[in-house]
């Protein structure tokens, strides 16, 4: 007979909690008869929930459920933490943009709930296939958020775009994992490992599939040669979609890229060392110089996420040295570091792209923030701030993270790669400035007020000044990364 | 010694008084802004003052040290401290702040708020790098200074300001970019330390000291500016407001100057010597061919910009000679090019504001019409040319003394500066003050009021006083320059 044991539901009640809400949300949007603002207010709340439940059965056990297809361990509660607060943000900026263009449907709160969940399996994925099924649910959430304006001809084709590019990449991951578990007979993530460890599966297959398995990460990445989707998506896209797409989905990338690389396939560290090496070199280089020709500040900050992602990776690939992971835990945190800030700036730099916007007009051109400094010198203050850390300069958060990669790769020995990395970070320092250089030294064409609600014009400011106060005092942002990578390693 | 925390004074009131005056907002409260941007730089040159009068002299231990956790992880400290070379230069910094909020007081009509709040927020990093013993912290003020320049520039500079403002950041960063990898491979070097004293003891092979070398000299080379990486220099003093120049020449290229003797003399001394040959020959280039260069300027501030490049040729010069007359005559042409400089910026200022021109061939018998200014210009001049008995004239005879003792031909070299500093600026000031009145634009000037009278009269008295008895200033430096000196002379790998 078959013998059915009820699954410990307890280490996943942050994501059993948000698939009811949005069930709710989704429920409650057909009888709300028009009332919009119930379903924001129940998103919120829902992800304050989940916020509230991750930090209240926060300790430091690994619990693995379902089978062992779901961990729940520090690591996955801190990238967790740091996500739900990215997504309220989200909801916060976009939410009179979406107004003013209609679009702030049920939908677009239950599919950004859904979204968030995906991004939650990712996180606590500890199987290819709870992985895969996160993967999934944030891609086809994804896919219809970018698609939700239905009228706008732009949307629908980066949607397609979107949809088509994920779905090879799907997979090509998919394929490596099959791969994978054909030469060790695992879809466990610690079983891979500990079974490749132990010399299990054969070689020539493993490589083989990791290929597939990195490739497949690479898209989901966005870094060179895998990032054709991102500029076109991230144009494309309502600018609140743009905005989640470009923020707290770079968290569970992190996770997944660790998790599969890190903890399945350590033993391969060699082979995917030299991949992550040249996606990472690549996409510093062509992110930073294509950014330079776009005059759309959304391509310009696709083209700047790319280049992100590449020095994220730079982190990943420096923790293990020729097979010792005496630097991981540098390297993981560097990493953590580098996505929870970049996640910070992204969030700043599309919330002014919404600021400024309005109805029937997108403030989304490099010239429209010409004379900003003049229509109003607090947010051009803000989105100074927000523009000189992403070029990483101090003090501000983006430098710190860009330091803290820098040493992991100098500490692992790959200095010329450190040098190559600072010489194209002189590169992105320049399409920076000229944002700066257009809202101080150009004089403004556009002089219509700023009629962003309230509590998005604090929120903005709040997290203009966290980059720059994250800056001056980046230690404790530096413990919470290196508690969740130390969580990470001692979980493997 | 006061309880009181000197050296952060020194640095975070004019940051926390520079955001104040940000705060007061829009041009309505223009007055206010002003005020309160005055009040903030006295203030911040009044705490420096306990620095040199509280200064121990006799050693060259760093002093009134300060030290604070800042990334516990890293080993990233917060901590402070000056010795002999470093109290000069906060003092400078802070003595020119004032000078600058006060030439820019009428001419700055449009976000006044804004560019008192760049200077003080300049002013106030530029100290933390003079006062900064610990790498990353001298990093990090060392680039975040470019933000205020940069804004200063392309916000109130001339007709060609975006492209100045941009060469100027790139320039900079892209030699800073080089040192922050250095920086992070000392780090690991030094078994995790960011502790420049650690850096100092530590020791380290040649070939590696070699590549810190040139790391450093990117980043440092770009800053002082050596010839040939100097091209950004005209272009940002061109186009900068008044107060951008003087800054720019009074104390940012002392960071540069200042590195060297922070970083890559004590860090890579081996290196040092055996590069001295390829420091000398550029800085030779600077001092005459960019002396020449100097000669055939039409534009007064495009000349005292190249007039700067040609000083700072002697100052890195004076480094790389290895003796204590040429150090410390460096360190003294420093002090002096920072009023000097100055001055001679402020004047070209008090001319554009009146005439909006630059080129030399719009003036002509300025003294005429202008005679207290007039003979200040004057003054300046020859202080810009090393006449003795002003500050120009010490510095740069005790780098020629101690370049003859190093090789008598280096130091005959060197002293065409004398020659060629006369020529570009006499010329200069023949062309523009001597003469008849040249048009009806000089025949209508009016003289200096008060406000400008005090900041070149002050400019001029320190000028004076520094050149009749300069050793308030030796005497400060000389215990930290004979054993910096001591520590270059040994080798350390």
């Amino acid at each position: 007979m078959i013998n059915f044991a009820m699954p410990d539901l307890y280490p996943a009640s942050a994501e059993i909690f948000l698939l009811i809400m949005a069930c709710a949300v989704l429920l409650i949007d057909l009888v709300s008869g028009g009332r919009r603002w119930l379903c924001y207010l129940l998103a919120q709340l829902s992800l304050a929930g989940c916020f509230g439940i991750t930090f209240f059965t926060l300790d430091g056990q690994a619990v693995t459920t379902f089978s062992n297809m779901f961990v729940d361990d520090l690591f996955a509660d801190l990238l967790k933490l740091a996500l739900y607060p990215a997504v309220a943000m989200t909801l916060v900026y976009g939410r009179s943009y979406l107004a003013a263009r209609n679009l702030d449907r049920g939908e677009f709160y239950v599919l950004v709930l859904f979204a968030t969940l995906g991004m939650m399996v990712m996180i606590s994925a500890s199987h290819f296939v709870s992985l895969y099924l996160g993967i999934e649910l944030l891609a086809l959430s994804m896919y219809a958020l970018v698609a939700i304006d239905r009228d706008s001809a732009r949307a629908t084709e980066a949607a397609m775009k979107y949809f088509v590019l994920g779905a090879m990449a799907s997979g090509l991951l998919l394929y490596g994992m099959s791969m994978v578990y054909g030469a060790v007979g695992s879809l466990e993530i610690a079983e891979i490992g500990q079974r490749v460890a132990l010399g299990g599966g054969n070689k020539t297959v493993l490589v083989f599939g990791l290929v597939f398995v990195v490739a497949g990460l690479a898209f989901k990445l966005g870094v060179v040669p895998f990032h054709m989707w991102v500029p076109d998506v991230y144009h494309g896209a309502p600018t609140a979609v743009t905005l989640l797409l470009g923020s707290a989905p770079k968290l569970a990338a992190l996770a997944i890229v660790l998790r599969m690389l890190v903890t399945g396939l350590a033993e391969l560290a060699e082979h995917w060392q030299v991949m992550l090496m040249i996606l990472a070199a690549l996409s510093i280089a062509l992110g930073n110089l294509a950014a330079i020709a776009q005059t759309n500040l959304k391509r310009m900050l696709a083209y700047s996420a790319i280049s992100h992602m590449g020095f994220m990776l730079l982190g990943v690939l420096a923790g293990i040295v020729g097979g010792d992971p005496r630097f991981a835990l540098n390297a993981y945190t560097s990493a953590t570091f580098y996505a929870i800030a970049y996640v910070l700036m992204s969030l700043g730099g599309f919330g002014m792209i919404l600021l400024l916007s309005r109805t029937g007009f997108e403030a989304e051109n490099i010239e429209d923030f010409k004379g900003l400094n003049k229509r109003s010198p607090w947010f051009a203050g803000i989105m100074l701030m927000l523009m000189f850390s992403m070029a990483g300069v101090p003090f501000f958060v983006g430098f710190f993270a860009k330091f803290l990669v820098l040493q992991a790769v100098v500490a692992a020995g790959h200095l010329w790669l450190a040098v190559f990395a600072v010489m194209f970070s002189l590169v992105g320092a320049f399409y920076y400035l000229r944002v700066v250089k257009v809202m101080y030294f150009d004089a403004p064409t556009d002089s219509a007020p700023i009629e962003a609600p309230r509590d998005m014009r604090y929120l903005l400011s709040a997290n203009g000044i966290a980059v720059a106060l994250l800056g001056l005092l980046p230690a404790g942002v530096l413990e919470y990364s290196m508690w969740a990578s130390y969580a990470f390693l001692i979980g493997q | 010694m006061t309880g009181l925390p000197l050296l952060s004074l020194a640095i975070w009131l004019p940051i926390v008084g520079g955001l104040l005056v940000l705060a007061t907002g829009s041009d309505r409260n223009a007055g206010l802004a002003r005020l309160l941007a005055l009040a903030v730089a006295v203030a911040g040159f009044l705490v420096t003052l306990p620095l040199y009068a509280g200064f121990d002299a006799g050693t060259s231990a760093m002093q009134f040290g300060e030290l604070r956790e800042w990334i516990p992880r890293f080993n990233v400290h917060y901590r402070l401290g000056v010795d002999g070379i470093s109290v000069l230069f906060i003092l400078l910094n802070s003595f020119i702040t004032p000078l600058v909020v006060l030439a820019g007081w009428k001419v700055i009509e449009e976000k006044v708020a804004q560019y008192m709040a760049a200077f003080l927020i300049m002013s106030g990093l530029m100290n933390g790098i003079f006062a900064a013993l610990d790498a990353m912290l001298f990093y990090v003020f060392f680039e975040a200074s470019l933000i205020p320049m940069y804004l200063i520039i392309g916000v109130w500079g001339g007709p060609n300001r975006v492209y100045a403002a941009f060469k100027f950041f790139l320039y900079t960063l892209l030699g800073s970019l080089l040192m922050l990898v250095a920086l992070i491979w000392l780090f690991f070097q030094s078994g995790g330390s960011f502790n420049l004293l650690d850096w100092h003891a530590m020791p380290i092979p040649l070939e590696a000291q070699k590549l810190l070398f040139f790391a450093f000299l990117a980043a440092f080379a770009v800053k002082v500016p050596m010839w040939p990486v100097h091209t950004w220099l005209p272009d940002a003093h061109v186009e900068a407001p008044t107060g951008g120049s003087v800054v720019l020449a009074a104390i940012m290229l002392k960071l540069g100057a200042y590195g060297f003797l922070r970083f890559s003399l004590p860090i890579a001394p081996d290196a040092s010597r055996e590069l001295a040959w390829l420091m000398i020959a550029l800085s030779l280039i600077a001092v005459v061919y960019i002396g020449f260069v100097a000669l055939v300027q039409a534009d007064m501030k495009k000349l005292i910009a190249y007039s700067s490049i040609s000083h700072m040729g002697f100052v890195t010069l004076g480094f790389f000679i290895f003796n204590s007359l040429g150090v410390e005559g460096a360190l003294v042409q420093m002090i002096s090019h920072g009023f000097v400089s100055g001055a001679m910026f402020l004047c070209v200022g008090v001319l554009y504001d009146r005439v909006h021109s630059r080129q030399i061939a719009d003036y002509g018998g300025v003294v005429n019409t202008m005679p207290k200014f007039a003979a200040l210009f004057v003054f300046f001049a020859m202080a810009n040319s090393g006449l003795p008995a002003t500050s120009g004239f010490v510095g740069e005879f005790m780098v020629i003394l101690g370049a003859v003792k190093h090789d008598f031909w280096i130091g005959a070299a060197a002293a065409t500066t004398l020659i060629l500093g006369a020529a570009y600026t006499l010329w200069m000031v023949k062309r523009v003050v001597y003469g008849a009145t040249a048009n009806h634009h000089v025949a209508e000037l009016s003289d200096i009021g008060a406000r400008e009278f005090v900041v070149l009269g002050l400019l001029a008295l320190c000028v004076l006083g520094m050149g009749l008895y300069p050793f308030p200033f030796t005497e400060v430096m000389h215990a930290s320059v004979d054993n910096l000196l001591k520590h270059v002379a040994v080798p350390k790998f």
